[in-house]
């Protein structure tokens, strides 16, 4: 399949390229940007007027629910929604049923997403055993059979003893670990970020301490092992001081934030609005407007979609009692565009923290355009304004706190190794 | 508002008066319903010969058009400061037209006891009853257009008057 | 976004909060709840108002004082009343809360009165059910508890007369207390103009003074000039974790005794939503005493309820 995409606004921000290119595909590789290879011939040749044509996102966190929660979503339904919203490369946490902590449950996961032949899939292993907090995973057998890093996903690691051996293993082999940073005691119980909302609706806290108190463990622990380590979902505004003065001092860290922590703050659960129960929870609109400012400056490395497909039994609850988590890979590109164009930063913003950051996060060689790469490819719409309703979303799971409200920038195209996999 | 078709309470209260004085018995009771009734009944028994005690009688909480229209904005209490159980009651309303107050307001009167006996006395009869209720003392009979409600106001130095409102649901019965 | 308790005329649908109701309702309760108190005195203790309507008390937790003020007032009103201690049996067998809910529509309902341990729960059945059905927040988590706080304010109105020259003070668990929320939203929106907290940090949630009150955790001071205390109950499960050494200690500090309530103006009023735990919250002695008004405050309880219910069906 040779494709040639014309007329679009190719950004590709590894190469600080914004300018109207034509993008030249074949064989699954990018071979040609601005000028056709000799003797070229396009068997297909899209029309990217008024689009812009970016690498393929990579999302650092979309739970695809497979092996064990397909009655809220399956690797079909979720890899559908993955390329409907222009990602192309995804990792996956380990809090499957049972959770990835055994090669041949990832050398599945990863064979079945192969057969599917959308978007790449990256597991995170378990960093202990069924992630109880208690024992190693095997990391080496676990990263042979293709997981990218480890992580405890958001079951709790309580003993700080084991937390300490683990990173020193996993620093004796280069391994990366992706940890969420809550202190498990003084969450416990609680629902909602310790302020004024969660009192005027009597919902248990999780104060903005339980994070900041685990990221300074970690970033000690970091000292001490030379580990290098990922935070996902930072929430509160303080613990992005202690990321600041970390990665100063050379510290190997690198952190994300959830696509709704930059637009939602505690205020929007409103009357008991469960679609905003999250985990991290959602906090006040100091720490929303300090995480917008850190992805800005680069405290923060990359915006994720955190897709969490939840059934409508399971959000259609008292608000503790209901699931966390929102459904994501579809809404991550609108969700990281208003972001950008609300800080007034432009669209390259938007791509660059979709792409070039997450790629560095994982040490791939993805999220950029040149040629000889894998042409892995979004075409969207920047100027389509959507109204965001359960009926076009492809992933299972409905469950949005942006039900009924309009969003900005709609995917046109998705291309995964020279193939388009998806077009509306 | 049409006062001059509408004839002078006063004369009414006097009219009522010729006719209860040799009927009533000398300790009968007295009812009001509010509010105009209240007035009237405080009026009756300053002016009737004997000892009349006095109540009054709110029947928002009987009346057969809550599901129709809800509870009244304004409830006031029913005061009742004496043994209804065996009295002989005279129960006053300023107008009888459907007779559906009167029904909620024996009704009420049977949940305090049951009395001897219970009579009706109204300023004005404007017919139109729904119910098979008549009262035993009158002060004038008239013709009102359905769609208007007669109301009895008082004055703050006690004078009574009557006027002419259009209808509403809540405020007739 | 809609207040949702209020219809789109903005009269009451369903009482789930105080919070964002307007003084003007609050009122309209109070009022309405003052005839009714008279009825507990008559020969047929009942109205005819309800007649014929089906009331279903939900009590997915067990409360069978709050339960039999609510069945009491709704018999008061000639309404059928149906009980059901639904907290063990049907969450058990896996159906959900919204099942059990639609299950009783189906059983034609006209008004549900919830009890249910997680907050906000009210909030949920109210979004869920039919158009003519009215709900009753008897109590979720430690959201709110409308109608305590109501009758609450009926207490204070009926010995104090007027909100806007009070001196209030809540003391004790309030992190954990629905009806201290509600009392703090019902005396703000009435122009209660000085509202305190009395309690250690351990009981107090982050940023209880937005609620607009003031914290105090020394009962002396806070105490000092006060027309209205209201002592909360304690629950013995929290001595059990951090947040209190021993009932004897708490008693030490914030237990209200004749001596204490002496800084207290000296017409002061005496509440408790009950039940009391005598000597833990309260010296028996001012629980029994001349400043006392926790009797009444279960007498008014049944009006208001009546009342809230009574507006409800007419609207």
């Amino acid at each position: 399949m040779r494709i040639e995409i014309h007329s679009g606004r190719v950004i590709d921000s590894a190469s600080d390229l914004d300018a109207s290119k034509t993008l030249y595909i074949a064989a699954g590789k990018v071979v040609g940007l601005g000028e056709a290879p000799e003797g070229w011939h396009a068997n297909r040749r899209i029309d990217a007027s008024g689009l812009v044509v970016c690498p393929g996102f990579i999302d650092l966190a979309a739970r695809l629910r497979e092996p064990g929660f397909e009655y809220k979503a399956t690797l079909e339904s979720e890899m559908r929604a993955a390329i409907a919203g222009g990602v192309t490369s995804l990792v996956c946490p380990p809090d499957t049923e049972p959770p990835l902590d055994e090669p041949g449950l990832v050398e599945m996961l990863k064979h079945r997403a192969r057969l599917l032949n959308q978007a790449h899939v990256y597991p995170l292993g378990a960093l202990t055993q069924g992630l109880a907090g208690e024992s190693l995973a095997e990391m080496g057998e676990l990263a042979e059979a293709g997981c990218i890093g480890f992580s405890q996903a958001d079951a709790p690691l309580i003993d700080t003893q084991v937390l300490w051996r683990a990173l020193q293993y996993a620093a004796t082999f280069g391994h990366t670990v992706w940890l969420r940073p809550q202190e498990a005691h003084l969450a416990r119980g609680g629902v909602a970020h310790d302020g004024e909302v969660a009192t005027r609706l009597g919902l248990a806290a999780i104060p903005v301490t339980a994070e900041t108190v685990a990221v300074t463990v970690i970033i000690a622990l970091m000292r001490e092992t030379g580990a290098r380590v990922h935070l996902c979902r930072i929430s509160a505004r303080e613990s992005l001081d202690l990321v600041r003065q970390a990665k100063s001092d050379g510290l190997a860290l690198t952190c994300d934030v959830g696509a709704h922590h930059l637009h939602l703050s505690d205020k929007d659960i409103g009357y008991f609005n469960t679609h905003c129960h999250f985990v991290p929870p959602l906090r006040g609109t100091e720490d929303r407007d300090a995480l917008r400012s850190a992805l800005c400056d680069g405290t923060i490395d990359v915006v994720c979609s955190d897709h969490t497909p939840v059934d409508d039994d399971a959000k259609l609850l008292p608000f503790a009692e209901s699931e966390a988590g929102a459904t994501g890979l579809e809404l991550l590109l609108p969700l990281t565009l208003k972001w950008a164009l609300e800080e007034k930063l432009g669209i390259g913003a938007a791509v660059r923290a979709l792409t070039v950051q997450p790629a560095r996060v994982l040490g791939l060689e993805a999220g950029v355009l040149g040629v000889g790469r894998p042409a892995d490819v979004c075409i969207f719409d920047p100027e389509h304004h959507w109204k965001v309703e359960p009926r076009q979303l492809r992933s299972q799971g409905k469950n949005t706190p942006f039900l009924g409200l309009e969003v900005p920038g709609k995917v046109r195209y998705t291309l995964v190794s020279g193939q388009v996999v998806f077009e509306a | 508002m049409n006062m001059d078709c509408l004839p002078d309470p006063e004369q009414l209260v006097a009219a009522l008066l010729a006719q209860l004085v040799p009927a009533l018995s000398l300790d009968a009771k007295l009812v009001g319903i509010h509010s105009g009734g209240a007035w009237l009944a405080e009026r009756l028994a300053a002016e009737l010969p004997g000892q009349h005690e006095l109540g009054s009688i709110d029947v928002s909480f009987y009346r057969d058009d809550f599901s129709r229209v809800g509870l009244h904005p304004q409830i006031k209490k029913t005061h009742l400061p004496f043994e209804i159980e065996g009295a002989e009651l005279l129960l006053v309303d300023d107008v009888l037209f459907t007779g559906r107050s009167v029904r909620a307001a024996l009704n009420e009167l049977f949940d305090y006891g049951r009395p001897a006996s219970v009579q009706l006395a109204v300023l004005i009869d404007r017919g139109g009853r729904e119910l098979p209720i008549e009262a035993q003392f009158v002060g004038a009979r008239l013709t009102v257009p359905r769609d208007q409600s007669v109301v009895l106001a008082r004055a703050a130095t006690g004078h009574l008057s009557l006027g002419l409102q259009p209808r509403q649901e809540r405020a007739d019965a | 976004m809609r207040n949702p308790q209020l219809n789109a005329q903005g009269e009451l649908q369903h009482l789930l909060t105080i919070e964002g109701l307007p003084a003007a309702i609050i009122r309209q309760i109070l009022d309405t709840a003052e005839p009714f108190v008279s009825i507990a005195e008559r020969e047929v203790k009942k109205v005819p108002l309800l007649r014929g309507k089906s009331i279903f008390n939900l009590f997915f937790e067990n409360s069978t004082r709050t339960r039999t003020t609510f069945e009491i007032a709704a018999k008061r009103l000639s309404a059928d009343v149906i009980n059901l201690n639904v907290g063990a049996s049907s969450t058990a067998k896996g159906e959900t809360l919204l099942d059990t809910v639609n299950n009783l529509s189906a059983m034609l309902a006209d008004m549900f009165v919830v009890r249910h341990a997680q907050s906000g729960a009210a909030h949920l059945i109210a979004q869920h059910v039919a158009p003519h059905i009215h709900v009753i927040n008897a109590g979720d988590g430690r959201h709110a508890h409308p109608t305590q706080g109501l009758l609450d304010m009926f207490t204070i109105r009926h010995y104090k007369g007027d909100f806007t020259r009070l001196v209030v003070a809540i003391v004790g668990d309030v992190l954990h207390s629905r009806v201290a929320r509600s009392q703090i939203h019902a005396l703000t929106t009435l122009g209660v103009p000085e509202l305190r907290v009395i309690a250690p940090k351990t009981l107090l949630p982050t940023a209880v003074e937005r609620l607009g009150v003031r914290v105090f955790h020394d009962l002396a001071q806070g105490l000092r000039g006060a027309d209205v205390v209201i002592m909360l109950r304690l629950q013995s499960e929290r001595m059990r974790g951090a947040l209190l050494p021993s009932a004897q200690e708490y008693f030490k500090h914030y237990g209200l005794t004749p001596e204490r309530l002496e800084v207290a103006n000296p017409d002061v009023i005496v509440m408790h939503p009950g039940p009391m735990n005598r000597g833990v919250e309260i010296d028996s002695a001012v629980a029994d005493g001349s400043h006392s008004v926790i009797l009444p405050q279960v007498t008014f309880g049944i009006a208001v309820r009546m009342a809230v219910m009574a507006i409800l069906a007419g609207n």
